[in-house]
């Protein structure tokens, strides 16, 4: 359990960690907080011949608020995402979900842009992102792009980075002031990876009539998976429990999840109906509280 | 191929050097470079805590970390902590029986070292939450849990 041998490079600034990425080619990978990618290294699932540390870019460890948006820095650890006040305020969703990423220690090390980077297919920094509508900001040598979340998850472990790219932030759009929102995850012993993982945002107009609706799931497909609830759930109905329950039973059919020993499908559908249902639950309760 | 260097990491207050190959774990460094075994491994891969240390004064996974990553940021280790005497931690530990074999006790130590200097008032489901991060297979943690609690208003009691 201990790696190959690789090169070590320490850049200092953005554009000297793109620099060592072109030039290294296939053969460099960067690390962020290691706690992906260490035990990938020591497990010799991956073996670069030169390794580009990111922890210097202080430039890309940041979270900073403006009207419209929160953009948080790729080098960001997870407990300062759970943790820092102006990511509560304006976008208590991401924040809640950060709180429950692994372990304490882990979420000391951990950061935003490798998680993404990473796409574990039941991680809760992708399933955030994707039901948020958030755009990731990616940089390479040869310039800067902006991608939606959801077109940058491919598949498990695959998204859409060219050889050479960087994740250098991530822009959530704020959550209205009323909304509602919800995270739940289901595994077997807290801060493993979710079973299953439940993200809900909706909002209600004034008379308590459903606004906007939506749910993403985790754990349950090779990308983070966001409902269609247009049958289900058409703007203007007020939601009451038969409605919750309505929603809860379409999400879990909505999946076609994998069939394990360790956890058959319909487990898997069954945790899905009840943890949407929590968070919907949730969710309607935080937005009449804020409107009320 | 990668050959080895000279590093200077600076461990508890003070300067040691180490020729190490860029790959070597910060944790196979501290123990076998620098003699500090009290920073136990077990996992190599993030699981169980043992090896947790402090890196600029935050807990962290010493096997997920390459010692040649840690130059200019300051390492504590279990050798840092209580002294002549026992840290407030360290005798609660031991007055609630909350280590057997002590493999897991010097990460535990580590963890809650930190978590306690930030969270001074923790709720027993904090505490649980962060104990999730650490593996013990002897005393079933409720010992340890008790010791945390007991250790928090200690430490609450002590200060000024
Ligand atoms: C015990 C344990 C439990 C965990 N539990 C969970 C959990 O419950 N949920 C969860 O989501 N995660 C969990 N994790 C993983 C953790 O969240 C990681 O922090 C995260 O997946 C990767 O972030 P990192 O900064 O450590 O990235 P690294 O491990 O350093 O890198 C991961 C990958 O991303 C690439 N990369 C890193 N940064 C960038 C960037 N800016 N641009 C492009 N590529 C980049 C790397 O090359 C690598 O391929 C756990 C880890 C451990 C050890
Ligand atoms: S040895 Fe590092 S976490 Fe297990
Ligand atoms: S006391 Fe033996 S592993 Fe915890």
């Amino acid at each position: 359990m201990k790696p190959a041998s690789f090169d070590y490079h320490r850049p200092q600034t953005l554009d000297a960690a793109l620099g060592l990425l072109a030039r290294f080619g296939e053969r460099a990978k960067p690390i962020a907080g290691g706690q992906s990618f260490g035990p990938m290294l020591n497990m010799r699932l991956a073996r670069p011949e030169h390794l580009i540390d990111l922890n210097d870019l202080v430039e890309l460890d940041f979270i900073r608020v403006s009207e419209a948006m929160l953009e948080v820095g790729a080098m960001t650890r997870h407990h300062r995402v759970a943790t820092a006040p102006e990511a509560a305020r304006s976008h208590p969703l991401l924040a809640a979900a950060a709180a429950t990423i692994g372990h304490y220690a882990i979420r000391h090390r951990g950061t935003l842009g490798g998680s993404l980077a990473h796409a574990d297919p039941a991680a809760q920094m992708p399933l955030v992102a994707v039901i948020s509508g958030a755009r990731l900001v990616l940089q390479g040598l040869s310039g800067r792009r902006e991608i939606a979340a959801s077109d940058f998850f491919k598949s498990v472990m695959t998204v859409d980075l060219a050889e050479g790219e960087l994740v250098t932030s991530v822009l959530y759009p704020r959550l209205p002031i009323n909304a509602g929102w919800a995270f739940e995850l289901f595994s077997r012993r807290r801060g493993d990876f979710a079973v299953v993982a439940v993200a809900v945002l909706l909002t209600l107009d004034d008379a308590g009539r459903l606004e906007d609706l939506h749910v993403a799931l985790g754990g349950v497909a090779p990308v983070p998976l966001r409902l269609d609830l247009s049958a289900v759930a058409p703007s203007g109905v007020i939601p009451d429990d038969t409605w919750i329950e309505a929603v809860s039973e379409f999400a879990a059919q909505s999946i076609a999840p994998e069939d394990t020993v360790q956890i058959p499908a319909v487990f898997r559908r069954e945790v899905t109906a009840s943890l949407t249902q929590k968070a919907l639950a949730t969710s309607l309760a935080r937005s009449r509280k804020a409107s009320a | 191929m990668s050959v080895a260097r000279m590093i200077s990491l600076t461990v508890n207050g003070e300067t040691l050097e180490a020729t190490v190959e860029p790959r070597k774990l910060l944790a196979d460094v501290l123990r076998e470079d620098f003699g500090l075994t009290g920073t136990h491994v077990g996992c190599e891969h993030g699981v169980c805590g043992a090896c947790t240390v402090l890196i600029d004064d935050q807990p962290a996974r010493a096997c997920l970390t390459y010692a040649i990553q840690m130059e200019g940021h300051e390492i504590t280790t279990i050798e840092a902590v209580g002294g002549t005497d026992l840290s407030p931690l360290q005798r609660a530990l031991h007055e609630e029986h909350g280590l057997q074999c002590g493999f897991c006790t010097p990460g535990i130590i580590m963890t809650f070292e930190a978590f306690l200097r930030d969270t001074p008032d923790p709720s027993e489901d904090d505490v649980r939450d962060v104990l999730s991060g650490n593996l013990c297979r002897c005393t079933g943690y409720q010992n340890i849990v008790a010791a945390v609690l007991k250790a928090a208003r200690t430490i609450r009691e002590e200060r000024p």
